[in-house]
């Protein structure tokens, strides 16, 4: 090779063996290009462009797949096991109550519900505590209203106390600026204490959702913070929430109960005051004094005054089952088990369903596209066998149905297929059903079975027609001529060459059906609806979205199962669209 | 405290109130309701006045409402409410409310006192349900049967039992796809007393009840879940009998004529009403607020019934309810809340379903799938 | 040919005509008979009714009129799987989704012969073909010769008297093609089975067969031994399509003791021998081949006509010489001669004499 030189000046032009003779010179280096540059990188170097200009091409598409494909996935795999709701709405009593021991018949003890009233008051203003409600009203019924009442009422806790507080003296603890005052340690504080604002606004970041930045107009003081802690704390929060959400002065807003209860509390648990010096010391004095022969609050008493449903263990053994950020029991729920109070137990028979709907899905799955293949299957070979002009007229026959509404053709189908239906009636006509025995073809599996055959059998046909239109008729010529019966010819030499157009169209008509609803919805009655159905009630009626996006990725995972044995049995490679 | 606080948010909405009818109103509006007749009548009576009176406003319709709380959350949790006044029931009101995605109402301020002066509040009087709902109308889910199909030498059905005695009247029945109203019939129908229904509801075995009781008619049942399926399957001869909203009824019955009775006894009471969402800029919130006010008014709410036999939901409409635009009947004796087709009712329970919905209807769909 | 004839032979296609659309007939009254053991080519441009002739015999094709008869049998009414006749496809038509021993052991199969026997045959057949390390192989992993050789082992494997090729070689290379070519008429001989081979390349056609039929026009035109179709076709059609061949045209002068003298239209004039033309005056085309083209006088007999002739272009092509003429108003006139050292190198511009002898000269039909 090293002979061939360049005609123009006679040196010896570089070659694509050069670099071999360069790596055979320098034996055990890396493989060099002409100019001396490893070989790997000037490759790589030269790919790399194309690469980019490849990967610039396919942008758009990637982003809009990630954007409404691939991220919408991935949330409601999030969703499925998401439950911050429950500490983020309850984050002390959620700490407290680890303390609690879930398998006790007792109730817990008073810190938790301590724990739980400074919790529910933050969220009923926030009016978080609904959704809290709603959540866990998922896993025991009642504790929606168990919450909403309790956010009602929350205020009359401790309203003796509280009376008792304002009554002291006027225009002090029921005064916004006395409050304010007293809280920022008056108006001539040096020091403040800034990590308890921060801990405050952290609280309501979690709880809402919102972002609580922005100038409150308060800062408290340092001295009355480490004072009193909790009453600082629950002030901040109240402060926080009314500049911010509220968009109101601090200053001129009354604080709320629970500030005024963890004064109490405080003073009540003896609180050193008398060391105190700054803004409101005598009153602060003049209150513990008061509040000394005041009973002591009970948070547990109060909220069995408001719901009884507080004192009912099922309630704080879901609550303890159900405070972890993450839970399993949406996939639990997905597959008729829950989590109980001693570990994973099956649902109650008679709330078992999803197993049931699961298995039925894929079992009429099946039967659709087992229907499909055999109307579908003689067809396409029709279509493939006859000439072009032909094929085409009946090929827009069979792409018909695409062109009209899903909901439309699902319609059309139940005309026909009812009791008193156009083939019902043309049954009695002839005589082959008796006008009392009518054939409840709807509102049944058969219903849709029938209509989602109909529906899906385009995806069927267009595969294997393509994949039939690539098959030569010269080897059934050649099979018959080896002495193949027309029968045997088919079958061992046609039909094998189809598989990949069936394995197609099975694929493609199995994971439709899989999910379909609509036509369930609309035919299937109560024995032919699917799991996507119970996914769509719990979507848009139950609103139980993580227990929907658990058995959506259930589904998925089923569907991913089923594909990766269609590859080990049938092989992929042995799918074919077309030629 | 709770007065104080009332009063205070009160005078800070009264503010917020003043400075928004100071500023710009929004001149578009995205109205959402269940389409069809229904949403036909709200335009008569309420839009199509109210656009007279703003020049320039357009409104636009989203039929969205039968799913407006799963698309008011998917709305809220992508930053982004595209609807102004949404209708919906008031079950679903109420879970808005929870969820913190409907907008807290307060009657006296935001809607309108009837023209003799009585107040807001208590001209809707108890139908003010939750925090957040502004009602329209009464309605009724109740039965309707085919005439030609009542069996000879029998008595048309006007009992609600009859729905369950297959001997007397034989024949399929269309029933709501879901337990609500269901089991309650069927409890009545058990010889549960009326005032215990809900009491016995609460209790396993009281569902166990309910569902046994249904069971007995369970083949003979098509379940359905779209209010226009029942007067379909009445018009088609496909079931003898079947439960839906009684304007529905009414249409086919008067409208177009179908052999079909009304059959008013056991008939549930459920509202149907307004709510804004919570988080719309100034503008549209301004602009929302004041078709609120428009279109719940006394005269409002009274024309809505012309087009559609639901009851208005104030009672100083009622007496100026008329007569059908169309066919010229009066409407009085079509509406639910009329005294004679009113002798036995229920009012949907929405506190006890806020809570026994989930349990109860996963019971229900577990039976049905048996 | 009378019936007697026709069911002596092993093959035979008494007055068969064939139409597809009810209009145009595309096999025109083809008798044809062959005796066992021969390999016959059917030859012609596409078109000519041959692949039609092939699929008839096959039985994919019915003929519209006339007797197919194989052993003295009409097989009009067998299927095709009953007439146990051998065929070998364009495109070789091997089952893509069996192996190669797949492949050869499915005519037996179907014919329910029994396991090892099968495995037997498939490995005779295999070894017969030089494929026998193949078995276990995918047709696609194949290269086009070697599938050939499995398709023609696949149509021998269960042994037919009867085997039909459809143009086998035409996807392959010229090289690989002249080997298949050997091989197959080798094989053929060898085993004795009669094989009717259809090809529109005449080279193949010539080089193979017993007996050559030239097909045009939904006709055979000539059915003749390569050598004779050759060297004397039997009219216009056949003398252009089978080889090079120059021809002049011109009137009949004189036809004499089975010689005939042809004015050209220029008016030279030329000896031929008279095939197609019968009396004087009568248009004709005369037909020589390059070969037989003489310009040297030494070479041509005494009292031979020659004409005159203006070299165009000469071309060395190797092993022979190609030399353009322009003759009698002919610009394609085309003369090969050996590339002998005492042969002489024309030169462009030159004007010659050229000649031949008489024999070689045919005077055919002008058409």
């Amino acid at each position: 090779m090293s002979d061939v030189t360049d005609a123009t000046t006679g040196k010896v032009a570089p070659t694509p063996d050069d670099g071999l003779r360069i790596a055979d010179s320098n034996e055990g280096g890396p493989v060099l290009a002409a100019d001396g540059t490893p070989l790997k990188k000037s490759l790589s170097r030269t790919l790399r462009r194309q690469k980019m200009r490849a990967l610039l091409l396919i942008a758009p598409l990637l982003i809009f797949v990630l954007v409404t494909f691939i991220v919408p996935i991935v949330s409601m795999l999030l969703r499925s096991v998401d439950n911050t709701i429950v500490p983020d709405t309850l984050p002390q009593t959620v700490s407290a109550i680890s303390e609690w021991d879930p398998t006790a018949s007792d109730l817990p003890g008073e810190p938790v519900y301590e724990a739980l009233y400074y919790d529910l008051f933050l969220a009923s203003e926030a009016k978080e505590h609904t959704k809290l409600g709603t959540r866990l009203n998922y896993e025991q019924t009642g504790l929606s209203s168990q919450f909403r009442s309790v956010g009602r009422d929350l205020d009359e806790i401790g309203e003796d106390q509280i009376d008792a507080l304002e009554d002291l003296a006027e225009d002090t603890w029921d005064n916004e600026t006395f409050w304010f005052d007293l809280m920022r340690g008056g108006e001539t504080a040096e020091n403040s204490d800034q990590d308890v604002l921060d801990r405050a606004r952290a609280r309501l970041r979690t709880l809402t959702g919102d972002s609580f930045t922005g100038g409150t107009g308060f800062l408290p003081g340092a001295e009355i913070s480490a004072l009193l802690p909790r009453t600082a704390y629950e002030y901040a929060s109240f402060a926080v929430y009314t500049a911010i959400a509220e968009e109101d002065v601090v200053a001129e807003e009354e604080p709320w109960e629970s500030v005024k209860i963890a004064l109490i509390q405080e003073l009540q648990a003896g609180a050193d005051v008398a060391s105190y010096s700054g803004f409101g010391a005598e009153q602060l004095v003049a209150a513990q004094e008061m509040l000394a022969d005041q009973p002591q609050l009970n948070f547990k008493d109060s909220f069995l005054e408001i719901d009884e449903g507080w004192g009912n263990p099922r309630t704080w053994k879901t609550l303890s089952v159900y405070k972890s950020s993450y839970t399993s029991g949406y996939f639990l729920n997905a597959a008729d088990y829950q989590l109980g109070f001693e570990g994973v137990e099956a649902r109650p028979e008679n709330q078992q369903i999803y197993i049931t709907l699961f298995m039925r899905t894929l079992y009429m799955s099946l039967i659709i596209t087992g229907s499909c293949i055999l109307l579908g299957y003689p067809v396409a070979w029709i279509l493939a066998n006859l000439p072009l002009r032909t094929a085409n007229v009946l090929m827009i026959l069979v792409l018909l149905p695409f062109w009209t509404s899903l909901l439309v053709r699902t319609s059309a189908w139940k005309v026909l297929l009812q009791q008193q239906g156009v083939i019902n009636e043309i049954l009695v006509w002839l005589g082959f059903v008796d006008n009392a025995n009518r054939l409840i073809l709807m509102n049944n599996a058969t219903g849709t079975i029938i209509a989602m055959t109909h529906i899906l059998l385009p995806f069927m046909i267009l595969p294997l027609y393509s994949v039939m239109k690539t098959i030569p008729p010269s080897y059934l010529r050649a099979a018959k001529s080896l002495g193949a019966t027309n029968v045997t010819a088919f079958w061992r030499v046609y039909f094998p060459q189809s598989v990949p157009g069936i394995g197609a169209g099975s694929i493609l008509v199995f994971i439709l059906s899989i999910g379909y609803y609509i036509t369930p919805e609309i035919v299937g009655g109560t024995d032919g609806v699917f799991i996507s159905n119970r996914i769509a009630y719990h979507i848009s009626s139950s609103l139980n979205w993580g227990l929907a996006a658990a058995l959506g990725t259930i589904l998925l995972v089923v569907v991913l199962v089923l594909y990766w044995c269609y590859d080990r049995i049938v092989g992929i490679d042995n799918v074919k669209l077309g030629g | 405290m709770k007065l104080t606080k009332t009063l205070m948010a009160t005078t800070a909405l009264t503010v917020a109130a003043a400075s928004a009818h100071a500023q710009e109103m929004a001149d578009s509006m995205t109205v959402v309701s269940w389409g069809g007749a229904y949403q036909a009548s709200q335009q008569k009576a309420y839009t199509e006045p109210y656009m007279e009176m703003n020049e320039g406003l357009e409104v636009i319709w989203d039929e969205s409402s039968n799913e407006a709380v799963a698309k008011l959350r998917a709305m809220d949790e992508a930053g982004n409410i595209t609807w102004d006044v949404v209708d919906v029931v008031a079950a679903d009101a109420l879970r808005l409310c929870d969820e913190g995605l409907a907008m807290e109402i307060d009657p006296e301020e935001h809607l309108a006192a009837a023209p003799d002066g009585t107040s807001a509040e208590e001209d809707f009087g108890e139908l003010l349900v939750g925090d957040c709902f502004i009602p329209q109308i009464v309605y009724s889910t109740t039965f309707g049967y085919r005439t030609d199909m009542v069996p000879e030498g029998v008595e048309a059905p006007n009992d609600i039992c009859d729905v369950f005695d297959l001997e007397t009247y034989p024949g399929k029945r269309a029933l709501e796809k879901r337990p609500i109203n269901n089991v309650e019939w069927a409890l009545l129908c058990d010889g549960v007393p009326k005032e215990e229904v809900y009491d016995v509801l609460a209790t396993d075995e009281g569902q166990q009840r309910a569902l046994d009781k249904l069971a007995t008619i369970k083949d003979d049942v098509i379940w359905w879940s779209a209010g226009a399926d029942t007067p379909q399957l009445l018009a088609d001869g496909e079931v003898f009998m079947g439960s839906t909203y009684n304007g529905r009824l009414f249409a086919a019955i008067e409208e177009q004529d179908q052999p079909i009775g009304m059959m008013w006894d056991a008939q549930v009471f459920d509202l149907d009403g307004w709510i804004i969402p919570e988080g719309l800029p100034e503008d549209r919130l301004a602009r929302a607020m004041d078709f609120i006010m428009f279109a719940t008014d006394t005269q409002r709410l009274a024309d809505q019934a012309k087009y559609i036999s639901y009851g208005p939901a104030r009672a100083s409409s009622a007496p100026l309810v008329g007569q059908h635009a169309d066919l010229g009947i009066d409407m009085a004796p079509h509406m639910p809340t009329d005294p004679e087709n009113a002798k036995n009712t229920f009012l949907y329970n929405y506190e006890f379903w806020a809570d026994y919905r989930d349990d109860i209807d996963a019971k229900f769909q577990a039976w049905l799938a048996q | 040919m009378t019936e007697s004839q026709a069911s002596d032979a092993f093959v035979a296609f008494d007055r068969v005509q064939k139409s597809y659309d009810g209009e145009t007939l595309v096999v025109k009254d083809l008798n044809l008979s062959m005796p066992k053991g021969e390999f016959l080519t059917m030859l012609g441009p596409s078109g000519s009714g041959k692949t039609t002739c092939l699929m008839m015999l096959a039985g994919f094709e019915t003929a519209t009129h006339g007797r197919i008869l194989l052993d003295g049998v009409s097989i009009n009414d067998i299927p095709p799987h009953k007439r146990g006749i051998g065929m070998v496809f364009q495109n070789y038509a091997l089952f893509p989704h069996m192996t190669v021993a797949e492949n050869l052991s499915f005519p037996l199969e179907v014919r329910k012969i029994g396991k090892s026997d099968r495995e037997t045959k498939v490995k005779r057949a295999l070894d017969m073909v030089q494929m026998g390390a193949f078995g276990g192989r995918r047709p696609a992993q194949l290269s086009g010769g070697q599938q050939q050789r499995i398709a023609l082992a696949r149509a021998l494997v269960f042994e037919p008297e009867l085997v039909l090729m459809d143009e086998p070689l035409g996807a392959l290379d010229k090289q690989l093609r002249e080997h298949m070519q050997f091989e197959i008429t080798k094989l053929a001989h060898d085993l004795g089975i009669t094989t009717v081979y259809v090809t529109h390349d005449q080279t193949e056609a010539l080089t193979m067969s017993d007996r050559v039929a030239v097909f045009d026009d939904g006709r055979i035109q000539q059915l003749a031994p390569p050598d004779e179709l050759y060297e004397s076709p039997q009219n216009s059609f056949v003398a252009q399509f089978i080889g090079e061949n120059n021809t002049l045209e011109g009137t009949v002068k004189e036809i004499e003791g089975g010689l005939a003298q042809v004015q050209l239209d220029d008016g030279g004039i030329i000896d031929c021998k008279p095939v197609n033309v019968s009396k004087v005056g009568e248009r004709t085309r005369v037909s020589i081949r390059p070969e037989r083209v003489e310009f040297d006088k030494k070479r041509l007999k005494e009292g031979t006509h020659t004409i005159k002739a203006e070299v165009l272009e000469f071309i060395y092509m190797g092993d022979i010489f190609r030399t353009r003429l322009s003759v009698a108003g002919n610009d394609n006139f085309v003369i090969k001669s050996r590339n002998a050292p005492d042969q002489t190198r024309l030169t462009p511009g030159e004007t010659i004499e050229i000649g031949w002898l008489p024999e070689d000269c045919r005077a055919l039909d002008a058409n």
